[in-house]
């Protein structure tokens, strides 16, 4: 069905197309308000306590609109991933920017109202929603804009996503102080976030633009030293799920981001623990300090890792995060708890790592699939995000209080969580090991003609084309059913 | 070819962009940095 905004007027395709001498620089801003954006979720918790002293809820309550919010993140990129590829990055951005922002107002009028499930349902359901739209939004424009470093391209993006807490945490906290953290406080803080992010994220929607077909011509300059820079296939996302590929890069998103996890869900009771029985313990305050050095490594890697991969190769860059994070947390275990400076540096690399994974995933399954419908199988990948998400603080919290019980004392305590991170990342390097080269019977037989000899269309046009051919082949197909089953049209 | 003009205007566009998401990026590894620093006092 051909709605308003999809084929005409400012939100239509070929509506976002950019005009010629288009500043490709300008596109990683237009992903950044959008990430910088929805990274907000990452500091809910300095909702929770408010909400709890306030409406009276308990701690597992307040943390239910967070925890909705990144399922719901994991779903909607996975189910409308398709969708966001055909009706382009601007559409995208808007329903975002729509969702996320009404998924605040909604909360800001359930906390008036004094009835929560209406901020579980603003925030993290419809806000959810936002999230996952968002989050894969800029990821194929960003790589058609940057064949020849798309590792550091989406690498701004997603460091975006890690940034979007360290801006809104702050700024959170000094809102509720100043409008108090009352029903009538957090109702206000919510309102102010939603309309001050919904003018922050207009700026990516009216700044997107999809890559020219002039750009082809200075495309092939950029690539002139880079062999590697094109990808001379194309896998559709439906076919991109059937392939061992697609499974064994999930299999390494997964569990990258449980070992990341598996510091970042204990790290300021982990650092104080492990130090607990040395000469030099580490105090409460200072701990608050490394978890905020942690947050700039997890942000920092998502840039530096993730670039450098455009120059190593992914696969290789896959080793580094899933081969040293396992030596470095077998480093923690020795000889972590003989020196806080070691102790501090072993666990900011790993989760530079673990920042870095996300990052570079694009760019890898650019490499693999092609950029045909790379958005759309990022949204599918990224449901390993969602289990990593239950699957890390599951196994750490569980084990750290299994040790408690146990009566064990100091490093003792995340031993066995730590080995199981180990055996994770080993599984992780080896699923790596496995990737190789996609199948061709996988492939897009028209795209991979296009690619080895250059149509004068431009990459966007034709991939335009492409989705025009298939919705024409699904109106024909669905009259012909009508037809048979004797369905009226009016 | 572009105009003298149109090459200000893109120049003060493209900084416009950046400052748009780098200004409020700078303000959170600010807070991030002073927050690090406990860790060393």
């Amino acid at each position: 069905m051909v709605t308003v905004g999809d084929k005409v007027g400012f939100l239509a395709r070929e509506r976002q197309v950019a005009p010629p001498g288009w500043n490709r620089w300008l596109v990683p801003p237009a992903a950044l308000a959008i990430h910088l954006s929805i990274g907000q979720a990452y500091a809910w918790s300095v909702f929770k306590t408010p909400l709890e002293k306030s409406l009276g809820i308990t701690g597992t309550q307040s943390a239910l609109p967070f925890q909705l919010g990144i399922v719901m993140l994991g779903l909607s990129a996975a189910v409308l991933g398709t969708t966001v590829e055909r009706r382009g990055p601007r559409w995208a951005m808007l329903m975002s920017l729509l969702a996320f922002c009404s998924g605040l107002l909604i909360s800001a009028a359930g906390v008036w109202a004094g009835q929560y499930w209406v901020v579980v349902v603003g925030y993290g359901l419809v806000g959810g929603i936002g999230l996952g739209i968002g989050y894969i939004s800029p990821v194929s424009t960003l790589i058609k804009w940057f064949p020849d470093r798309p590792g550091m391209a989406t690498g701004i993006a997603i460091m975006g996503f890690g940034g979007g807490a360290l801006i809104a945490s702050p700024w959170s906290t000094s809102m509720l102080s100043s409008f108090g953290a009352t029903t009538s406080g957090i109702g206000q803080a919510f309102l102010v976030h939603g309309i001050v992010y919904a003018v922050f994220m207009s700026l990516g929607v009216l700044l997107i633009r999809l890559p020219s077909p002039e750009f082809t011509a200075e495309k092939a300059a950029l690539l002139k030293d880079k062999p590697k820079g094109t990808v001379s296939h194309n896998v559709s996302a439906n076919n991109a799920i059937k392939t061992p590929q697609f499974w064994l890069l999930w299999v390494v998103l997964c569990f990258n981001v449980t070992a990341g996890i598996g510091i970042l869900e204990k790290a300021a009771p982990m650092l104080v623990d492990f130090f607990k029985e040395s000469s030099t313990p580490v105090a409460a305050t200072a701990a608050t300090g490394f978890v905020a050095l942690l947050s700039a490594a997890n942000m920092a890697g998502r840039f530096v890792w993730s670039s450098t991969s455009d120059i190593v190769g992914r696969k290789n860059i896959y080793r580094l995060y899933l081969g040293v994070g396992a030596l470095l947390y077998l480093v923690l275990l020795t000889v972590g708890s003989t020196s806080t400076p070691l102790f501090v540096i072993a666990a900011m690399v790993i989760l530079s790592f673990y920042g870095a994974g996300f990052a570079t995933v694009p760019a890898y399954l650019r490499d693999l699939f092609g950029t045909y419908q790379v958005g759309a199988i990022h949204g599918r990948l990224l449901t390993a995000w969602s289990v990593a998400g239950v699957l890390g603080p599951l196994i750490v919290n569980a084990i750290a209080d299994a040790g408690k019980k146990a009566g064990h004392v100091g490093p003792d305590l995340y031993a066995t969580s730590f080995y199981i991170m180990i055996a994770l990342l080993v599984v992780g390097f080896v699923a790596n090991e496995l990737i190789r080269p996609v199948d061709p019977k996988f492939h897009e037989p028209k795209v991979a003609d296009e690619t080895d000899s250059p149509s004068p269309k431009g990459d966007d046009e034709a991939t335009v084309a492409r989705w025009n051919e298939a919705e024409a082949a699904d109106v024909a197909e669905t009259a012909e059913k009508e037809d048979a089953e004797g369905v009226v049209k009016k | 070819m572009s105009s003298p003009r149109e090459n200000r205007s893109s120049t003060l566009l493209l900084v416009g962009a950046w400052l748009w998401v780098g200004l409020p990026l700078a303000y959170g590894l600010y807070r991030l940095f002073l927050n690090a620093a406990k860790l060393f006092v």
